[in-house]
């Protein structure tokens, strides 16, 4: 995990915050080429923030992004869209374009960026579409769809362009146990099977360290541990007990940052 | 004091940084309009949702104003034994003034608000983000087309405005009061200067349509991604365009009609 040519992406000193508000405190981060790489960390850490970071969508105050040897913040708009294309990304929210219906969300990204003809299209969307279990549910629009539908067609959507590396935000959440062990099985596959990247963003303990092959923890704007999901898995780490646990004491905090709880009641 | 000091210099600072935001907008969504070229569906998609859903309102509204003009002039040419002039004050009023005036409000009204609220809802669903993490660029993909589709639709809608209420002014004036049809038309066409009247009122359509789709474009695109944020955008487009719409009305007025 050392040598560059061995990670997709390599984070360093990375700082970020949203005016005030520092989300991160100088990170540094490897994601291995060929791997599942799960980041983790409590709600309002800045998961979210470190995928719009690695795509280029909002820049860092200090520090460096290289994404396959690309230094991201240094890249103008074209260079950026294609690296962009080299990379697919499911939003927490699923981000579907609500004016198409499932099947013209998933082939959005092949007739941008793609002159393939209408039945090769069509061949490729179902495919994707049934890896996620939803080829039956391509004529529906995306307002008919419950959150975690959305987030599969998301994720149908994300990898209709074979990328080298897809980033999942949170594509566990609101799956129920069938789909999520499905999506587990998917996500490894998709990794295995072409060769991917993957970074996960999850704060589900159980399902991140079986499918990750490293994970991060990221809390307070750092990085509290980082390694191997197998020795994390079983390793004595107060982290993962505090995870594992649900408690909100520990060295990661439940609370977003306050002041001090008796001051503020006892005042006036 | 020294707060309300404090905070004029931050709305200052603020509306000149969104004057700047907007004149870059304008240019990337302007260079964004020659890769349309290559894809005039997207445009024909979204004049269909800007125009043509706007058809209705603009008809409607082009009759009623027909018929108050009809009935308005009629009463004042009348005194003055000029009623055969009706078909010329109805004209003049609508093609010079009230068709680009009146359909660029009724526009900003209908199609400006809807066209910010979508591109504000696409945003703070992270439609646009989302096409963007996908190498799309949502100025070439969402705004350019929508932008193109209303500077293109508002002359013609202005158009339709005019002769559908010059319609209105004839049923009013002809049918009902009595006003020789005859008249009503020869007089129109005779004082009705092509280049004088009828020019001059496209390119104030003209002017009107590519102000509501800068606009009506700009702030859906620079909303807040909220709930309230897109609300806010809706109602911004909405006050701004008729306050534009009607200042330049003004300044162009001035400019066509003014050294007479
Ligand atoms: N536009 C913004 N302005 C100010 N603060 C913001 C903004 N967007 C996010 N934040 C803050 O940045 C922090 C990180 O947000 P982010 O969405 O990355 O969290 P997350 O780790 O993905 O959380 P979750 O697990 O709940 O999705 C949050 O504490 C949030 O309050
Ligand atoms: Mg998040």
């Amino acid at each position: 995990m050392t040598s560059t040519d061995d990670n997709l992406i390599e984070i360093r000193e990375l700082r970020f915050a949203h005016g005030p508000r520092v989300i991160f405190d100088g990170i540094d981060l490897s994601v291995p080429r060929g791997k599942v790489t799960a980041i983790m960390g409590p709600s309002g850490t800045g998961k979210t923030t470190l995928l719009r970071l690695i795509g280029g969508q909002i820049a860092p105050d200090a520090g460096a992004i290289k994404v396959d040897g690309l230094d991201v913040t240094g890249l103008d708009n074209k260079g950026l869209y294609a690296l962009r294309r080299r990379i697919g990304m499911l939003f927490q929210g699923g981000a579907l374009l609500t004016d198409l219906n499932v099947y013209e969300n998933v082939a959005f990204p092949l007739r941008e960026h793609t002159d393939l003809n209408e039945s090769l299209i069509r061949a490729l969307v179902l495919i994707k579409l049934q890896s996620v279990g939803l080829r039956g549910a391509q004529m529906l629009m995306p307002s008919e769809l419950s959150g975690g539908m959305a987030r599969r067609v998301a994720l149908a959507r994300a990898i209709a362009l074979d990328p080298m590396m897809v980033m999942y935000d949170e594509p566990f959440a609101g799956q129920d146990p069938i789909s999520m062990g499905v999506l587990v099985k998917l996500i490894r596959e998709l990794n295995d099977a072409l060769g991917l990247t993957s970074i996960i963003v999850s704060h589900d303990v159980a399902e991140a360290l079986a499918i990750a092959d490293y994970v991060y923890m990221i809390s307070n704007g750092r990085v509290v541990q980082g390694g191997p999901a197998n020795e994390l898995a079983d390793s004595s780490s107060e982290w993962v007990r505090q995870f594992m646990g649900g408690l909100s004491d520990g060295p990661v905090p439940f609370h977003y940052p306050a002041r001090d709880y008796a001051e503020e009641l006892l005042e006036r | 004091m020294t707060g309300a000091i404090q905070q004029l210099g931050i709305d200052t600072l603020n509306s000149l940084a969104r004057l700047g935001r907007r004149a870059q907008f304008l240019l990337q969504t302007l260079s964004g309009i020659g890769s349309l070229l290559w894809r005039p569906g997207l445009v024909v998609a979204q004049l269909e949702s800007v125009g043509v859903r706007s058809l209705v309102i603009i008809v409607v509204s082009g009759l009623f104003v027909g018929m108050v003009l009809g009935l308005q002039g009629y009463n004042t040419l009348v005194d003055f034994g000029a009623e055969e002039s009706l078909g010329v004050v109805v004209a003049l009023s609508l093609v010079r003034e009230l068709g680009p005036v009146v359909a660029a409000l009724l526009f900003a009204g209908r199609a400006g608000s809807a066209l910010a609220a979508e591109i504000g809802l696409m945003k703070a669903t992270e439609q646009l983000d989302g096409m963007a993490m996908m190498a799309v660029d949502p100025v070439k993909r969402v705004i350019a087309p929508r932008f193109l589709a209303a500077f293109i639709a508002m002359p013609l809608l202005a158009a339709v405005f005019s002769a559908v209420g010059v319609l209105g002014g004839y049923v009013v004036g002809v049918e009902w009061l009595g006003v020789d049809g005859g008249a009503y038309w020869s007089q129109m066409q005779g004082k009705v200067d092509l280049y004088e009247d009828v020019y001059n009122g496209v390119i104030k359509s003209i002017v009107f349509g590519f102000a509501i789709a800068w606009l009506a474009t700009f702030e859906g695109y620079d909303a807040q991604p909220t709930a309230e944020g897109v609300a806010k955008a809706t109602t911004r487009t909405v006050v701004q365009s008729a306050l534009v719409v009607l200042m330049l009305d003004f300044i162009l007025t001035a400019l066509m009609f003014g050294e007479i």
